[in-house]
């Protein structure tokens, strides 16, 4: 492990990382958001879920550093006596998770169809590349909203996993349409190379040289779009959170948060909403910095 | 071009009855309008019948037929919620939506086409390098929390701006207006702003890149060769040729600010369509979401269509390409 990380440091990518303030920090950040959100239950100092623990003697303390705050509860807490910290690391746990899965889906769905597109072409591509047309036409948060929106309409009374399942797949939905353009596009030039042809003279199945041969030389393009879209799937799901219907309140993220700590923002208890709010911007400003680093350090052209 | 326009057409109707497919089978599947206005108990031969008198009965086509009939006519029903037609509601809350995203749009312009330009021609000077900083953070915070940030300071720290509302409207031909009032240009400012500054970071980036982009064609090096002055070159020459994927892209954006209307009109309890949309959406009032989804699509639609167009009216070399072609 520290022999392929010392070997990766010392790469081509791994100089153009060490060499980058912006990206150094960008990662630290994501890390540090990346690694408290993942051991949650042992980072976060309570547990925001416990109604056990909960006690209302303790709602609406301001942060430790204001005269009435308390030590044990560092960023304040909310109407319930819920430690603000606990519930912003619980929330990007959340948040992360919706925003990941809804990636890993979207890449997965787009570069199908993008393969399928580029190599099939004839009336598939001209469907599919048709459909990509009028998604883009319409911005992603609105289709995405829409969905999600269906979904609470059909399922009124839904279960939570049904509620994540509406989120994710209102945000995979839009999310796919960019991975299969480029991908389509990559496919039509590598299948007109000779290693395809060569494939194909002898005798591999189609399905066989789209996973075998094109895929692995149609994917660099994908993984820089895919790390953007992380920051851009977690400020789909806290705008849907935000605007009531993403995920339950039962398991709030970190638009959940927002949402509630909002109606306290003109009783003067702002930490409720801005720590959340500031959680978010963290992850999304470092995942951007990260993904705008990769692009430029994966395009020889810019070296 | 007619063979262009007419393949545009078609697109833009199979999307609208895509969409209207769409909202018809919302009335379908989310509740059963029968037990709905008849009660739960009801007699099997009471239900049957009122199915018959709704044309309920009728084959799908049929009754998707109909409903795109009621549709043209802007006819959607009565909302569940609030007992009054749809048709009535949209009426009474598209103008707020309209306004708010016109004074977002020209905002945007007024501020971002300015600083896009400063940044292109002072390149590297500090005041430049302030403006992009802005428009990265711009980019990364989401419209709520900017939002939620603006009433913080302004609203709850400074009192300056009300936080919620329109204010005063006036009555104008059924239209009703806040435009006209102080009070309403005083509640229109925070949502307003707020819905710009996302289109105003994208317009500056746009107008900087676009006239960096043409400062380093041939006709401007030929234009400064004659011997014009800097601001003849700058403003006459590149500028003119800048302004018009701004508009454009301006002009495409117009439906976005309709559409993220729906986020700052929840920030800001802004009495227009998106905020009717969302409660529609928590109420699962069907009636509302249909005539909404349906209106947003027909709004973007025409919208594209336009741009197409216009395309076509500002730029000669696209119809001497397609009439060479055909």
């Amino acid at each position: 492990m520290i022999v392929t990380l010392k070997r990766w440091l010392d790469s081509d990518i791994g100089y153009s990382f060490r060499s980058s303030p912006t990206a150094l920090v960008a990662a630290l950040i994501a890390f540090i958001c990346g690694f408290a959100a993942l051991f949650a239950p042992w980072v976060a100092p309570h547990n925001p879920f416990d109604l056990a623990t909960l006690e209302l003697a303790n709602a609406r303390l301001p942060p430790a550093w204001y005269a009435e705050g308390s030590k044990a509860f560092l960023l304040g807490s909310d109407d319930q006596g819920r430690d603000i910290l606990s519930a912003v690391i619980y929330g990007a746990r959340i948040s992360l998770a919706v925003g990941l899965v809804s990636v890993v889906l979207s890449v997965l769905v787009g570069v199908t169809l993008g393969l399928l597109a580029g190599y099939v072409g004839g009336w598939v591509d001209a469907f599919l590349m048709r459909l990509c047309d009028v998604m883009l036409s319409f911005p992603a948060i609105l289709v995405a909203l829409l969905i999600a929106g269906v979904g609470r309409a059909l399922f009124p009374n839904a279960h939570e996993t049904l509620a994540f399942g509406v989120l994710i797949l209102s945000i995979t939905l839009t999310g796919w349409v960019q991975y299969a353009r480029t991908v389509r596009g990559s496919t039509l030039v590598e299948r007109n190379k000779e290693y395809v042809q060569a494939a194909r003279v002898t005798g591999v199945s189609s399905l066989r040289i789209m996973r075998r041969h094109v895929l692995p030389n149609v994917l660099g393009p994908v993984l820089v779009l895919a790390t953007i879209q992380v920051a851009t799937a977690i400020i789909t799901e806290a705008t849907l959170s935000f605007l009531g219907v993403g995920a339950p309140p039962t398991s709030p993220s970190l638009g959940t948060l927002i949402r509630i700590g909002n109606d306290y923002l003109f009783s003067g208890e702002w930490w409720i909403t801005i720590f959340p709010g500031v959680m978010l911007v963290l992850i999304a400003l470092s995942v951007n910095l990260l993904g705008d680093w990769l692009r430029d350090a994966l395009n020889p052209r810019l070296r | 071009m007619l063979a262009f326009i007419l393949r545009r057409l078609v697109q833009a109707l199979i999307v609208m009855v895509a969409v209207a497919l769409i909202a018809f089978m919302l009335f379908q599947y989310v509740g059963d309008p029968v037990v709905f206005l008849l009660g739960q108990d009801t007699t099997p031969e009471e239900a049957s019948a009122l199915r018959t008198a709704l044309g309920l009965d009728r084959p799908f086509f049929i009754q998707f037929w109909h409903f795109l009939g009621n549709a043209v006519q802007g006819e959607f029903g009565i909302s569940l919620r609030q007992g009054i037609k749809v048709s009535q509601l949209i009426a009474e809350r598209f103008p707020a939506t309209i306004e708010l995203a016109l004074v977002a749009a020209l905002l945007a312009l007024v501020i971002g086409v300015p600083m896009g330009v400063y940044a292109a021609l002072r390149r590297g000077s500090f005041l430049s390098q302030v403006f992009m900083t802005i428009s990265l953070l711009g980019v990364s915070l989401p419209t709520f929390l900017i939002g939620i940030l603006l009433i913080l300071v302004f609203a709850v720290h400074l009192g300056w701006f009300p936080s919620f509302g329109r204010g005063t409207v006036v009555q104008v031909g059924g239209w009703s207006t806040g435009l006209l009032t102080a009070k309403g240009w005083h509640h229109i400012v925070l949502p307003a702003v707020t819905l710009a500054i996302f289109q105003l970071t994208l317009i500056m980036r746009l107008v900087r890149a676009e006239m960096l982009e043409v400062l380093r064609t041939d006709y401007i090096k030929f234009a400064r060769a004659r011997g014009l002055t800097d601001r003849a070159v700058h403003f006459g020459h590149a500028l003119k040729n800048t302004l018009v994927p701004v508009i454009t892209i301006t002009g495409l954006q117009l439906g976005g600010l309709i559409a993220f209307a729906i986020i700052t009109e929840t920030v800001f309890q802004w009495p227009g369509m998106g905020l009717l949309f969302i409660q529609a959406v928590n109420f699962a009032d069907v009636p509302v979401m249909a005539a909404y989804l349906c209106l947003i699509a027909l709004i973007f639609v025409v919208i594209n269509l336009i741009v197409d167009l216009l395309y076509f009216v500002v730029d000669p070399r696209l119809r001497i390409d397609r009439a060479g072609g055909h």
